[in-house]
């Protein structure tokens, strides 16, 4: 078995018109035991950027500490928030700083930037960028969240289309997983407002 | 130990977690794999300068993770890299001396000389002893002319007027060695890198989706992102996926968001 499948996890993000979504799924598992059905994977950074860290949970948490720890130093130093693209080059700078011993996660970043331009990236255990222009997925249930984004993402979607079309993603590929489930946590971010909603799911 | 306190670090790789991840790996848990290029990356020495090539495909184990990625990277304005192997090891190494050579312009206010780049490249990889897993092919135009190189994982390097790196390397070079000639025009160095990188994309598996080109010339570049895309999708539906029942939500919670206030004092710094 990977290391990334110790805990079991699925995210995704997707981008529509001056918005994006975010969402997870909220099992917390050792191997095949279930621990938590309410875990929360995605992380908020600042009013209009977040971050999901899939993988082994151990090393997201420490990674987010770390993370929200560099994040605060910046916006003492800067007076301002950092922007999507700066933060996801953080990110990469302190996993690839751990190359030969890595964190064993695999993050997802959304935000909006300047003139509410969505931003949505993913990277590898060691910082390698992975921009995408529609949709970014992590976890054991990627495969599946490739498959299912891939066939019902369209682009330009507004806020309401696009939560339709990510809670539904996230939920086809989380029942074809058996590491991740219990339902969703789904964030629609746009220019006036953060939506977060927790979705109901198959309990096996 | 004041040390260990998680202040900024100043560069350099850290080895904290190395030890707990071996037991983890002796335990029976396998070691994660990393994002690669699988990869086709040409170029070639034309009439008047370099044409290098690239596919745009990035692969984790069997699955394409980006289907549209950039592997030639940005070293000086007058010259650029392409990258094979790890991801993050070409991004960084490529990004790192890109640095190192922009301070160097900064301090002899000269243009960058390809074997600079090519040196420092050499240097850090063979540091590393092929563990920084990057094979480039570097190519460039500079006060001595055109140059071309490939520099391999282990540090060592080769200069040639055509070059081929990556998984599509084979099915590349059987283009070049078969077409390639002396003192080729730009149209022509272009239909052969182009012919080249298509030939990794159709029979290399690791190799895929569309070519980007980059010609540089004495004084001038020209990067030609998505040059051609010989694969578009095809499978869309043009009316989109619809739902007909709504999704089961638990609980919604709506957070609005503040207009930020900008406070200007005085004048704006100067640059």
């Amino acid at each position: 078995m990977s290391i990334f499948e110790y805990n079991g996890s699925a995210l995704v993000a997707m981008v529509g018109k001056n918005c994006f979504a975010i969402a997870s799924d909220r099992r917390l598992g050792v191997q095949l035991q279930t621990i938590a059905t309410d875990f929360k994977r995605i992380s908020k950074i600042h009013d209009k950027l977040f971050i999901g860290l899939s993988g082994l949970a151990t090393d997201a948490q420490t990674l987010y500490q770390r993370l929200v720890f560099r994040h605060k130093l910046y916006q003492l130093r800067e007076e301002r928030d950092m922007k999507p693209e700066t933060f996801a080059s953080l990110v990469s700078a302190i996993l690839y700083e751990k190359r030969f011993g890595p964190y064993f996660t695999q993050p997802v970043i959304a935000g909006l930037g300047d003139d509410d331009k969505p931003f949505i990236c993913t990277m590898d255990a060691i910082g390698a960028k992975e921009l995408a222009k529609d949709f970014v997925v992590a976890g054991t249930a990627s495969e599946s969240l490739y498959g299912a984004c891939e066939a019902m993402f369209k682009p330009d979607m507004e806020a309401e289309e696009l939560f339709e079309t990510i809670s539904q993603a996230l939920l086809s590929s989380v029942d074809r997983d058996c590491l991740s489930g219990w339902g969703g946590h789904v964030y629609v971010v746009t220019p006036t407002e953060v939506k977060e909603r927790i979705l109901k799911g198959r309990m096996d | 130990m004041t040390k260990s306190l998680d202040v900024p670090p100043k560069g350099g790789f850290s080895f904290d977690l190395c030890r707990r991840n071996d037991m983890l790996e002796k335990k029976g848990l396998k070691a994660p794999t990393y994002l690669k290029t699988g990869t086709t990356i040409v170029g070639l020495v034309f009439k008047d300068g370099i044409i290098l090539g690239a596919d745009t495909r990035a692969t984790e184990g069997p699955i394409v993770a980006d289907k549209n990625c950039e592997k030639i990277h940005y070293m000086a304005p007058n010259i650029y890299c392409c990258g094979a192997g790890t991801a993050a090891d070409t991004e960084a190494v490529t990004d790192m001396v890109s640095s190192q050579l922009q301070l160097h312009r900064y301090h002899t206010g000269r243009e960058s000389r390809v074997v600079t780049a090519l040196t420092l490249l050499k240097r850090h990889l063979f540091n590393y002893q092929g563990h920084v897993s990057a094979a480039l092919v570097l190519g460039g135009v500079d006060i001595t002319g055109p140059h071309l190189h490939t520099i391999y994982p282990h540090g060592s390097t080769d200069t040639l007027p055509f070059a081929t790196m990556g998984s599509g390397s084979l099915a590349a070079m059987s283009v070049f060695e078969s077409k390639y000639q002396e003192n080729l025009t730009r149209e022509q160095g272009v239909k052969l890198v182009v012919e080249a990188i298509c030939a990794g994309i159709f029979n290399d598996l690791g190799s895929g989706s569309n070519v980007d080109v980059c010609v540089i010339t004495k004084g001038n570049k020209e990067y030609l992102r998505n040059h051609l895309t010989p694969n578009p999708r095809t499978f869309v539906n043009p009316k989109g996926f619809t739902f007909s029942k709504k999704t089961e939500v638990l609980s919604t919670k709506i957070i609005p968001l503040k207009e930020k206030v900008e406070v200007i004092e005085g004048d704006a710094m100067e640059e």
